[in-house]
């Protein structure tokens, strides 16, 4: 049918629906547009934009069989209380048929303290496991094998430390470096912006990135070193479109930073990560990691000159959106995750964390866990979406969306270039002051009743408090202090020292490359509140300024 | 009347604070006067600024799970300050068992997720002294 006919027939067709709607009006608050045909993606060069599963730019997918191959990671986020009680976790996780790790860390591990720190009264154990040295390192992954397993682990600002000693415990496995494989989530700027968990200043903090680049380029090269994360960006109350702007400015700048320090894009692009959000609307998901994908290849091809068609492939790891679970009726967020699996799925990503039904009320209990896991396995294996690559590709709404995200990411890309990148953005507030308008917004939308959630603002029943919630005791706490206390005892003291003065004067010379220091350093048992505590000293900490 | 004056605090270690924000800013398009102290405040902070501030309205909010431990320790150093009439309230990922202790302690109301921004301004409306 040509252009002309097509357009003929859609006039055709808006004057019967403005007669019908005359008579039966649409429901409030809907998209503008009802309906999408060939001419909504006329323009759109099928060989130049959407392309082929494996090739530029990957627009299908990064690889060229996806999940006829084998599915994508099953990898459940988990850890809490002490090593030993996430050590149990994560047997019992693959013993499910978990393909990867993910490892929680609570939240003094995040932001570089030890349990015994006053600042960590109240926090330890709580929302992840509590690590002080090499020694409860060794404990969180006993009997795991770390030739095999693939880790993926949630830390930041001290992510060098946590990745130091990761690799010192797989030296006590026998397991070499260059054999280690997992990722580092390693995003400072997204810290900055949505998630909070800072330590050091942006410019200190770009240096340890790029350290641990360089580092692993060279040593630890199957790790992925970074996972440019658009997920908390989305938690933090961003839409779609700029949850893959911002990350992918994000990423520009980590690029950007590491070709400063002497690095070729092509030496550690490869390397490079993503994290997305799957969120509810489950088209404009799958639009948008399609979107993604095609942005950052063209990012990597025309702006940073990649050849290597590895530099120019987004992959990403999902997880399914926490703050759309609902505290009411909490057996709802089985059916939200079923959905938000089903996007990313279709959307082509590489691995998959599924939140639990009861996370917003506290840390999910085994059996909510089992069935979050068990919702991927079900999209893996019965629902037929993991059998065709791509298939939403020329749908004429789906293919819309995929335009008009990339459209909307390039602008918020520009404008951050013009403020003059990440870095700069996120210091004058601009990416914090766009996600707080997107959130309350959407607050907003909820209260009005122009945005509906089942069970919230609408559908509501009397419900008694839930039960079987899983509990962090207090005496966690105590017991990690305790056990740190007793490992001060018994190391090294004068090679903790030393190791430390050593760190410490690595980290007056920009030049120098941290992460041998900070092994160094780890394997004397040396604490992350120690090695923290030096980088504080030369780098200081960073202030956030807010503006409501 | 003068405008009641609220302090948003985040007490605590994590950084989860759309929450926050977005109740400090509804809670200004109510009419009130807001503060917000940003991440990682402690107890002891949070007392101070309330002091500092002279607010009449503390309103907490906690995701990590560590409210049975800071939320008390707030009220205590508020109250040992002399600002008795302050309102405390709180709110966040806090299961409804910790709820009744809470109260004890002396938080006047507490928030969880999926509640109106409303409620929030109707409860201060009617209680703040």
């Amino acid at each position: 049918m040509s252009n002309e006919k097509i357009q003929a027939g859609l006039e055709k067709y808006n004057a019967s629906v403005e007669k019908a709607t005359a008579k039966f009006p649409e429901r409030p608050n809907l998209p503008e547009q009802r309906l999408y045909t060939p001419l909504d993606i006329k323009d759109t060069d099928y060989a130049d934009e959407i392309g082929f599963p494996g090739m530029y730019p990957y627009t299908r997918g990064v690889q060229p069989t996806m999940y006829r191959g084998r599915f994508w990671t099953m990898r459940m986020y988990a850890g809490f209380s002490t090593a030993a009680e996430s050590n149990k976790r994560y047997r019992y996780l693959i013993e499910s048929g978990a393909t990867g790790l993910s490892c929680a860390f609570d939240l003094p591990t995040q932001i570089g303290y030890d349990s015994d720190d006053p600042i960590s009264e109240g926090e330890v154990g709580k929302v992840g496991v509590a690590i002080d040295s090499l020694a409860d390192m060794e404990v969180l992954f006993d009997q795991i094998d770390l030739g095999k397993v693939s880790t993926s682990m949630t830390i930041n600002a001290p992510a060098s430390v946590l990745l130091a000693m990761y690799i010192a415990v797989a030296e006590k496995q026998g397991v070499p470096a260059d054999q280690l494989k997992g990722t580092i989530q390693n995003d400072i700027l997204k810290e900055y912006a949505a998630r909070g968990t800072y330590i050091f200043p942006p410019r200190p903090s770009m240096r340890l990135i790029t350290n641990i680049f360089e580092y692993c380029s060279k040593n630890v090269p199957k790790w992925n070193t970074i996972s440019i994360s658009g997920y908390h960006i989305r938690e933090a109350g961003s839409t779609a479109s700029q949850e893959i702007a911002f990350t992918i400015a994000d990423g520009i700048a980590y690029c950007e930073a590491a070709i400063k320090a002497g690095l070729h894009i092509d030496d550690f692009a490869g390397r490079l990560s993503f994290f997305w959000n799957a969120h509810n609307n489950v088209l404009e998901e799958v639009a948008k990691f399609r979107a993604s994908r095609r942005v950052w290849a063209k990012v990597m091809k025309e702006r940073f000159h990649a050849e290597k068609p590895k530099s120019m492939m987004l992959r990403v790891h999902t997880q399914t959106a926490g703050s759309m679970l609902t505290a009411q009726q909490p057996n709802n967020n089985i059916v939200r995750v079923a959905l938000q699996t089903a996007a990313a799925v279709m959307g082509g990503t590489q691995s998959l964390h599924t939140n639990s039904r009861d996370e917003a009320l506290a840390l999910p209990t085994e059996e909510s866990v089992m069935i979050a896991l068990r919702t991927q396995q079900i999209v893996a294996y019965e629902s037929g979406l993991a059998d065709v690559i791509d298939p939403l590709a020329g749908s004429y709404y789906v293919e819309a969306l995929t335009n008009k995200i990339e459209k909307e990411a390039w602008e918020y890309i520009k404008k951050i270039d013009e403020i003059g990148g990440a870095v700069a953005a996120i210091e004058k507030g601009y990416i914090q002051k766009e996600i707080q308008d997107s959130a309350y917004k959407w607050q907003m939308d909820v209260e009005s009743g122009a945005k509906t959630i089942v069970g919230v603002n609408k559908f509501q029943i009397e419900e008694e408090p839930p039960k079987g919630l899983l509990k962090v005791d207090a005496s966690v706490g105590v017991a990690q202090c305790k056990r740190l206390a007793e490992m001060k005892a018994k190391r090294d003291n004068d090679a903790v020292k030393a190791a430390l003065a050593d760190l410490k004067k690595a980290c007056q010379d920009e030049n120098e490359n941290l992460m041998p220091h900070i092994l160094n350093a780890v394997r004397t048992y040396a604490t992350l509140g120690e090695i923290c505590g030096v980088m504080r000293e030369v780098f200081g900490e960073y202030e956030a300024h807010v503006n409501l | 009347m003068a405008k009641v004056r609220v302090l948003v605090a985040k007490p605590g270690l994590d950084g989860h604070d759309r929450g926050a924000k977005v109740v400090a800013r509804a809670l200004r398009d109510a009419g009130f006067e807001v503060i917000y102290t940003g991440l990682r405040q402690t107890p002891e902070q949070i007392a101070e600024a309330a002091l500092q501030e002279d607010v009449d309205v503390v309103a907490m909010s906690i995701l990590s799970g560590a409210h049975p431990h800071l939320f008390p320790k707030v009220v205590n150093l508020i109250r040992e300050k002399g600002m008795d009439d302050v309102l405390i309230i709180g709110g966040g990922v806090i299961p409804e068992t910790d709820i009744p202790a809470l109260k004890e302690a002396g938080i006047a109301e507490v928030f969880t997720p999926g509640t109106p921004t409303g409620d929030i301004v109707d409860f201060i409306k009617a209680n703040v002294k």
